[in-house]
């Protein structure tokens, strides 16, 4: 079948401001929008830029606005992104690059900030013990307290979704507030100790107000208003322990 | 032209390159080049699962991780690394654990273990619970631990750096070269950058891209073994190429074989349970190699589920067996690519599925400490000096003819640690290597005229040149090949090398020059497929996953030896190295 693509395009060096280029491409139904965007750099124009690499939404590389949402390219296929279109025209999918982050090149956004934010929360294990000869244990159960963070492939869809960011551009942000649960909930670390600093602060969680947007706009499903409330739930606590 | 100097330089940043990095960095002044963000590196999309003899569900030995690695690789596998491959894994799990990575537990707290193809009890009697797993995410969570544990580690990277060329010294008379260094493109600005290093550490990972049908990135291109073959290198074993069984029909995407292992099944257009009557004791755990033979020949014998017998058709797998709440909790990532990508619940409904290009078990010869080898024509063995290669890139070697599954994690992991570790031995003793004024001007040149093209008139665009290449190594260099259809495929893949010569260039601009670098990475593709092709078609022979129709026998008397190949400018030589079989006797292998 054919659609339109709407493709929000800059390049720094001929644009003065981003505009928007039209192509017709044929793809299927059961294709990824990625597939769209394939087809435009391979025989539309070649100087389309994005990033894409696995192409199953697993490496978080393709993260972008598809028809106004936060989503990877490789997992939204065609059929869902034209359902809303009306029946009587050419379907249209219009894609444009994060919100909340710098555009470098046509949907490649400039990631830096959102890594340094990332490494601001210490996103590694702080042992609370040292290792012994064999693995440490953790049981199912505690597993099963940070199996949903650990999934996260810091595409940027949830800060991308976020709509506290808009208001408040220092806002910590969803995605480095989950890799900050992933370790405060793991039995195995020494938790919130380590990561009150940039958790516990005007700019940290408090800023989130439970819109939802981001576990919306998560690929992986990750219940992300859930860890930054549970992440607040602790941080009270520990609030709490301090005064008594 | 920007000049950056430090010891040691890992170019690629997948599990081999980070866990050498992490070695190295603890000695030497190391730093990581990679052109995707690290977690953006197709490590992340591992499945099922990372082998190793713990014996925490049932009794096993490193014994017999590594004599099943030997048997699966039919006996082209290199016995003391695989020993070494075996043994170490059960301390890189532990370490891998305590650095943070969230394996799937037992109700006790210690580490689970599930089935996979080819591991087995006793040597050969049964199969065994030996992969260690993280639900079927596990190469997701060994690339975001190793990452973590390199931000713990202040590890410097040069992330979205693509090098387009490893420069050696001239070899003097016999001599070995020794490696100088790097010349890598900044995406962001198109700026090109000389590295200069005591050591170079290869781990830019396979290139399943060669084929049209692939579970591999977009970005595995072979970048660096191509760039080594142009510089004289010769590569090993490039024949063998692993298809796995179980792709989605037509996209290629992995159905890790974990979901067999987990109990489901294998059944053709009959609805019969086809691999019993090929594998009577493993059956669906058979090797890979040889359950994707028997998935072709029962498409080639009309049982397909088209029963068409067309390269189009397929078999099922029936994921029922493993039951809706198994399937939630250890496989969440396979029901959700059923979902997304085929619209089906894998606990209700089979799976379309064929094989797809997978694995590449050949690449960079190194020895068991990464030190990339040189063979002149004479055919006196020595190494690159201060030239390494780990992980999917390099061939060792442990997968010989046929990787089994979860031993490439194990393998990024041991060999990437050991490689990283000699490498930080080698860069306190060795002193700066010299480097010649003009070393990155070629580079330069080459480059400018790529950018500069856009003058000339080509026939061919490089997507049409991308795709003919993919069909022909679909067709002919596949789970079976023959003799007549691997020199089409040799002469093809010659004519397409030479369109690619006078391939013309649109985009002229600095910043993300998506085309620029695309063209090269065809490049890359174009040589590795003629080298595979090439390889293929002189090893007259079958042997794991090399199945030649017209010789159909392994033969160990005439074969049993690694493939050298070196790439002349259009030609290709071949030689060989001896395989240790030093712990076992190679006998016929049977499942
Ligand atoms: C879908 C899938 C599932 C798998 N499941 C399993 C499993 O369950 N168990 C198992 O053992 N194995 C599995 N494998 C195999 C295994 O995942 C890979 O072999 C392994 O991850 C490769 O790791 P690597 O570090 O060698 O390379 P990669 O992880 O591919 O990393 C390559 C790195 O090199 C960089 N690079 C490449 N070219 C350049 C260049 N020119 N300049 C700079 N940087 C460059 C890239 O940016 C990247 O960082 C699976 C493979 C696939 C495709
Ligand atoms: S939480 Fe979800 S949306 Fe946010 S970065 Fe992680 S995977 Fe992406
Ligand atoms: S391309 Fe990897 S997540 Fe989409």
């Amino acid at each position: 079948m054919l659609v339109r693509l709407r493709i929000r395009r800059y390049d720094p060096e001929s644009d003065e401001e981003a505009r928007w280029a039209e192509h017709v491409v044929e793809v299927e139904p059961s294709s990824r929008v990625l597939d769209a965007l394939l087809e435009v750099q391979r025989r539309h124009d070649p100087s389309l830029g994005f990033r894409a690499s696995c192409g199953h939404g697993v490496c978080g590389s393709d993260a972008m606005i598809i028809n106004g949402r936060s989503a990877l390219a490789c997992k939204t296929l065609i059929r869902d992104a034209i359902a809303d279109s009306p029946d009587d025209d050419l379907a249209t999918i219009t894609v444009e690059p994060m919100r909340h982050m710098p555009v470098l090149r046509d949907l490649i956004v400039d990631q830096q900030p959102f890594f340094q934010r990332y490494r601001a929360v210490k996103p590694f294990l702080v042992p609370k013990d040292t290792a012994p000869d064999r693995e440490r244990l953790q049981t199912p159960k505690e597993h099963a307290e940070i199996a949903d963070a650990t999934n996260c492939i810091l595409c940027g869809a949830c800060v991308s979704a976020c709509p506290i960011l808009g208001e408040n551009p220092r806002f910590l942000g969803p995605a480095a507030i989950v890799q900050a649960a992933r370790f405060v909930f793991d039995s195995r670390d020494v938790g919130l100790q380590a990561r009150r600093e940039p958790l516990d602060e005007d700019n940290g969680v408090w800023p989130c107000a439970n819109h939802m947007a981001c576990t919306r706009a998560c690929p992986r499903e990750i219940k992300v208003t859930r860890l930054i409330n549970l992440t607040k739930r602790e941080l009270g606590r520990a609030r709490d322990q301090a005064e008594v | 032209m920007q000049e950056h100097i430090v010891d040691a330089l890992i170019v690629g940043a997948g599990g081999a390159g980070l866990y050498a990095a992490l070695e190295c960095g603890r000695l030497a002044r190391t730093a990581v080049l990679s052109k995707l963000h690290p977690l953006r590196s197709h490590t992340g999309a591992a499945q099922g699962g990372i082998g190793a003899a713990l014996g925490n569900v049932e009794e096993d030995e490193t014994l017999w991780h590594a004599f099943d690695t030997v048997k699966g690789g039919d006996y082209l596998v290199d016995q003391r690394a695989a020993q070494i491959l075996a043994e170490d894994a059960v301390q890189a799990v532990y370490d891998l654990e305590h650095q943070g990575l969230p394996f799937s537990r037992l109700p006790d707290g210690r580490i689970d273990q599930r089935r996979f193809g080819g591991h087995t009890r006793d040597l050969g009697r049964a199969p065994v619970r030996r992969a260690c797993y993280a639900a079927d995410r596990t190469g997701h969570m060994i690339l975001q631990t190793l990452y973590q544990q390199c931000i713990k580690h202040d590890v410097a990277f040069y992330d979205e750096f693509q090098v387009v060329d490893v420069l050696l010294s001239e070899p003097q008379g016999g001599d070995a070269p020794r490696c100088l260094g790097v010349v890598a493109l900044e995406l962001a600005t198109g700026d090109l950058h000389a590295f200069r290093a005591k050591a170079v550490l290869l781990a830019t990972g396979g290139w399943g891209r060669i084929y049209r049908i692939t579970s591999n990135a977009y970005a595995n291109t072979g970048d660096g073994p191509a760039l080594l073959a142009r510089r004289g290198v010769p590569l090993q074993d490039m024949e063998f190429v692993q298809f796995h069984p179980t792709g989605i029909r037509e996209i290629g995407i992995l159905i890790t074989e974990a979901v067999r292992g987990e109990g489901g099944v294998l059944h053709n257009g009959e609805g019969e349970r086809f691999m019993e009557r090929y594998a009577p004791t493993l059956m669906d755990l058979a090797p890979r190699d040889m359950v994707s033979r028997a998935i072709v020949n029962e498409i080639r014998q009309g049982r397909g589920i088209l029963g068409d017998r067309s390269p189009a058709d397929f078999v099922q797998l029936d994921a029922t067996p493993v039951g809706a709440e198994a399937l939630k909790r250890k496989l969440p990532e396979i029901v959700s690519l059923c979902r997304t990508y085929l619209g089906i619940d894998p606990a209700a409904e089979p799976i379309p599925v064929q094989p797809t290009a997978h694995y590449v078990m050949g690449g960079i010869p190194t020895d068991l400490d990464g030190r990339v080898v040189w063979m002149p024509n004479n055919g006196s063995e020595s190494y690159v000096s201060g030239l390494y290669a780990a992980g999917e890139c390099a061939c060792v070697s442990v997968h010989g003819a046929n990787r089994l599954g979860t031993n490439s994690l194990v393998d990024l992991v041991v060999f990437g640690r050991r490689a990283g570790q000699h490498m930080s031995g080698y860069v306190a003793e060795g002193p700066a290597p010299s480097w010649p004024t003009d070393a990155a001007q070629e580079v330069m040149g080459r480059l400018a005229t790529l950018r500069d093209r856009s003058q000339r008139s080509a026939h061919l665009s490089a997507t049409d040149l991308r795709e003919r290449m993919q069909a022909i190594m679909n067709e002919a260099v596949g789970v079976y090949r023959r003799g007549d259809e691997l020199d089409r495929a040799v002469e093809t893949l010659q004519a397409l090398r030479q369109a690619y010569g006078a391939l013309e260039i649109e985009d002229t601009s600095k910043s993300f020059n998506g085309e620029l670098l695309r063209l090269l990475e065809l490049g890359n593709l174009l040589d590795l497929a003629l080298i595979t092709a090439g390889s293929a078609r002189q090893r007259r022979e079958s042997r794991g996953a090399h199945y030649r129709e017209d010789y159909v026998e392994r033969d160990d008397d005439a074969w049993l030896h690694h493939t050298l190949c070196w790439l002349h400018g259009d030609d290709l030589r071949f030689g060989s190295r001896s395989v240790d079989t030093s712990i076992w006797e190679p006998v016929a292998r049977a499942y």
